[in-house]
């Protein structure tokens, strides 16, 4: 496996500027000849697919949901970083590449987090251009607030739905190449395999979910930007049909898959509180700006949270933190949470929670400002638990919600397959071992509309491909494999469902792989998702048929990946024998339970390729080499 | 709780469609109404029925792909909230609900309780964006933008686009989503070479689309889950009346949504 990250020679500072200048163009004239295929419609997808046709070249874009509008990156709550400095503490492209590094635990590619924080304004400028409303102060200028894992103030953000805002942007931009006929919207289409042709990337088949009907589209290169795989927990923050099919998919066709165990936890969420429980709601990180977070210190301590008094609570990071406080890192933060829950201090039902304290910041700033800042997640809370945390204090506690880990790529965010690009969440390249807040929605748009759109031309200009039609024997072969694995699935006519199989699954796996992981919980899931696997395709039942709109199947198709993909992440997690960013060993940590990374042997990524059904994997590295900063140990403290 | 649900069943769009009665037993109130439909499909799917298609996704309330009219509302009993974001304990027991949904001429029916709201998606392509394309921006903070309007634009770029106000409206008109969009990017600085142009195009595209007219019912804005006024449509209206003395470009002469 080629694992050459390609990252230009020179300072660090000029690298992206001076690849910039090396990379083969494509002549405006010659662009309309060269087709892309998009899979995925949120920042990463539907910025790239805006770019790319804005550039000339003829684009399809394909999501799953009924719109482009509606991709995860919607959900997206508290905000958009970028080294603006616009407030004058300190910030710069370096300290925000400096903190993103120190934030991932060291386990990132240096060049592509600078580039990363480099572009990171240009993206505030494009979206107040393409006429997001960001917050404003008074004098009319664009307002910040603070993260985790930073001592500036450099996130902008809309209300509480940033997210929703930036891909609102990002959709009208692509709706408007789709009515000037430079992007054909493939909407309700979901990718099954990947088609490859002499070695490269060359075309997708996606199943029509509302016909069923599967189809084979070709093209000169594809995209994908199809989001992360924590639904692999079952119950994650992740939107209900967010699935790791299409990078599954391109992986079993021979891209690397780097870093699966990289799965962050979110220290924010709300509480599950049934075994019908669907999903979990995040509630914003920007909520810890004003929100202190605290448990009692007694154990077993049920009185109501205004009973206890001052003295008797333990606000625990800002005590082990003070310098963050706060406002630690999602890991850290995560793992704090969990360690004073497994001390018997946790509170709420089944004593998984921790309080998120406001009434304090409404002392200070008064009920209207916090309205003002939080009020729709404050109402989303509402809804969810009936509590008003205006009132009483938030219960929260961490939930699956992002992964770091995703198909490898080099810093032209090509996969190890020529001609198979990967964007956004999908790809493994900025985030190391974890990612600060407000960065995932920086690192969609950067990968969308200013990365792909220069890097994916030097392809196209130094590649001649054959023209293809649909009856290609690769072709023919690739949609005949998900017509029998569609066929397999309505077959086994069992007596367990898709969501039972999905559940035991997510149970394994935040067991055995969640917050902390040890060899013997990771041999034991190893053990287990190879027998649930083997149940599934045996007590199956799946009702309709494949060619009509049959929910029941489409859930299916996905738990089937996830059942392979989740034995990978715990194998990954297995021989990482360290503790980095959200892979916390507990082999691995210091008297005081903070992580112990080992740069000898791990300071890498580790990528693995597909060799076959029923065959290990192969575990590949690639080095990581840092020449501007210094390999540190994380501190908050 | 024990509920009994009437929910439309439609195989397909030229499928006539009918009530069918399930009940809904041992429900928790803390369940979200969509948690207590994923537990009665549980069942027909065990029963080897066919489960009842709805369509969701984020259930966190901000992706705006679920949708169905609960007891004759869209999204349900309660204000402001969709369907996902509904809990069981806004119901009694023994409660008895019909489901069905959105129902207008330009969403047809894709199956049960789905329907194809790619109007939507139509109208925003004819304007209902700004054209600054990638790479072409300058400095954020280059044009300052007064607070009140910037907080106006973000109660208009609320929306979700659900398509409730359309399945709310006795005439099943679109104004309140069309509204929102044209008001938003109209209050801002950035929005206004293509203002006039985007209310004459996106309003011809609402009638062309089959949605109907507005008759200030208000039905919109109760149904709306993100709260959005009907204040907007006076807006759009203003704004489409001045484009029609002032006189956009010729419509004919758009073709690829130019600078205004």
């Amino acid at each position: 496996m080629n694992l050459d990250p390609k990252v230009p020679s020179g300072p660090l500072a000029e690298k992206w500027t001076r690849h910039k200048f090396e990379l083969k163009l494509v002549n405006p004239a010659n662009k309309r000849k060269y087709s892309i295929i998009m899979v995925g419609s949120g920042l990463a997808g539907a910025g790239g697919a805006a770019s790319l046709a804005e550039l000339g070249y003829e684009v399809s874009c394909f999501c799953y949901q009924d719109s482009p509008r509606r991709a995860h990156s919607i959900a997206a709550q508290g905000g958009i970083n970028a080294a603006k400095n616009y407030h004058n503490d300190g910030d710069s492209v370096f300290r925000l590449f400096y903190d993103t590094v120190k934030g991932g635990d060291f386990r990132s590619r240096e060049a592509n987090v600078y580039r990363l924080a480099e572009v990171s304004v240009n993206i505030i400028d494009q979206c107040a251009a393409l006429g997001v409303p960001f917050a404003r102060e008074y004098g009319g200028l664009l307002d910040n607030r603070s993260f985790g894992g930073a001592q500036v103030s450099r996130t902008f953000y809309a209300r509480g739905q940033t997210g929703q805002q930036l891909l609102l942007g990002a959709y009208q931009a692509l709706e408007r190449q789709i009515a000037a006929g430079r992007v054909r919207m493939f909407a309700r289409h979901e990718m099954q395999e990947l088609v490859v042709i002499d070695g490269r990337a060359r075309g997708i088949v996606v199943r029509d979910l509302a016909t069923g009907q599967l189809e084979a589209h070709l093209a000169d290169a594809v995209c994908l930007a199809t989001g992360g795989y924590a639904n692999v927990f079952h119950l994650s923050t992740n939107a209900k049909g967010c699935n790791t099919t299409a990078i599954w998919r391109a992986y079993k066709k021979g891209a690397g898959f780097a870093n699966p165990c990289y799965t962050q936890i979110h220290p924010t969420c709300i509480p599950v509180t049934g075994e019908h429980q669907s999903k979990l709601t995040l509630m914003s990180e920007s909520l810890r700006n004003d929100g202190r977070i605290w448990v009692p210190k007694r154990k077993g301590d049920t009185r109501p949270p205004n009973q206890i008094p001052e003295e008797e609570r333990d606000y625990y990071l800002e005590r082990k933190y003070p310098s963050y406080g706060n406002l630690a890192p999602r890991d850290i933060s995560s793992r704090a949470a969990k360690q004073v829950c497994d001390d018997g201090r946790g509170v709420g039902p089944g004593g998984q929670g921790v309080y998120l304290d406001f009434s304090e910041a409404i002392q200070r700033l008064g009920v209207a400002a916090i309205r003002e800042r939080y009020g729709n997640l404050f109402e989303m809370y509402e809804r969810i638990t009936a509590e008003d945390p205006y009132q009483v204090p938030m219960r929260i506690y961490p939930a699956s919600h992002y992964t770091m880990g995703g198909l490898w790529v080099d810093y032209n965010l090509m996969s190890t397959i020529p001609g198979l690009f990967v964007l956004g969440e999908a790809n493994f390249s900025d985030h190391g071992a974890n990612r600060l807040g407000a960065s995932a929605l920086m690192q969609g748009l950067a990968d969308g509309y200013f990365i792909i759109p220069y890097t994916i031309g030097d392809y196209l200009a130094r590649t001649r491909h054959a023209p293809i039609k649909d009856d290609h024997p690769d072709v023919r072969a690739a949609v005949g494999a998900i017509e029998a694995r569609l066929k397999r699935l309505l077959a086994i006519q069992g007596k367990r469902t898709p969501t039972s199989f999905y559940r035991e699954l997510g149970r394994i796996m935040w067991e055995d792989c969640g917050m902390a992981r040890s060899r013997s919980s990771l041999e034991r899931a190893l053990d287990r998702i190879p027998a649930l696997r083997e149940e599934f395709w045996q007590d199956l039942t799946v009702t309709g048929e494949a060619g009509e709109l049959n929910q029941c199947l489409e859930l299916a198709g996905r738990v089937a990946d996830f059942l392979e993909l989740g034995e990978l992440l715990c194998r990954d997690a297995l021989e990482r024998d360290e503790s980095s960013g959200c892979h916390f060993r507990e082999e691995h940590q210091t008297p005081d339970g903070e992580a112990v990374r080992d740069d000898e042997r791990f300071c890498h990524v580790a990528v693995w390729e597909h060799a076959g059904e029923g065959k290990q994997p192969v575990r590949h590295q690639e080095p990581l080499e840092y020449e501007s900063v210094h390999l540190a140990t994380r501190s908050y403290k | 709780m024990n509920l009994t649900l009437h929910v439309w069943r439609q195989t397909g769009p030229r499928d006539p469609g009918r009530f069918v009665t399930y009940q809904a037993t041992d429900v928790s109130p803390d369940m979200s109404f969509l948690e207590m439909l994923d537990v009665v499909n549980e069942g027909l799917i065990l029963r080897g029925e066919d489960p009842i298609a709805f369509d969701h996704d984020c259930r966190e309330g901000i992706c705006g792909a679920c949708g169905m009219v609960i007891n004759g509302r869209p999204h349900g009993p309660r204000e402001r909230t969709t369907a996902c974001q509904l809990h069981m304990r806004s119901f009694r027991d023994g409660a008895v609900l019909w489901l069905e949904p959105w129902r207008a001429r330009a969403f047809p029916v894709v199956k049960d309780l789905i329907v194809d709201r790619s109007a939507l998606d139509r109208i925003i392509a004819e304007g209902g964006f700004i054209s600054a394309p990638i790479g072409s921006a300058p400095d954020a903070n280059a044009i300052p933008v007064r607070k009140e309007s910037a907080d106006l634009a973000m109660d208009a770029a609320a929306c979700i686009g659900c398509g409730a106000c359309v399945a709310a409206c006795p005439n099943a008109s679109a104004m309140l989503f069309t509204a929102a969009k044209v008001s938003h990017l109209g209050l801002l600085p950035q929005g206004q070479p293509e203002r006039h142009e985007r209310a004459l195009r996106m309003v011809a595209q609402m009638d062309a689309e089959g949605f109907g007219s507005c008759t200030n019912h208000n039905e919109c804005q109760a149904a709306c889950p993100k709260g959005i006024s009907v204040a907007f449509i006076a807006r759009m209206n203003a704004d489409f009346i001045r484009a029609r003395v002032v006189g956009g470009r010729r419509v004919a002469a758009v073709g690829e949504g130019g600078t205004g």
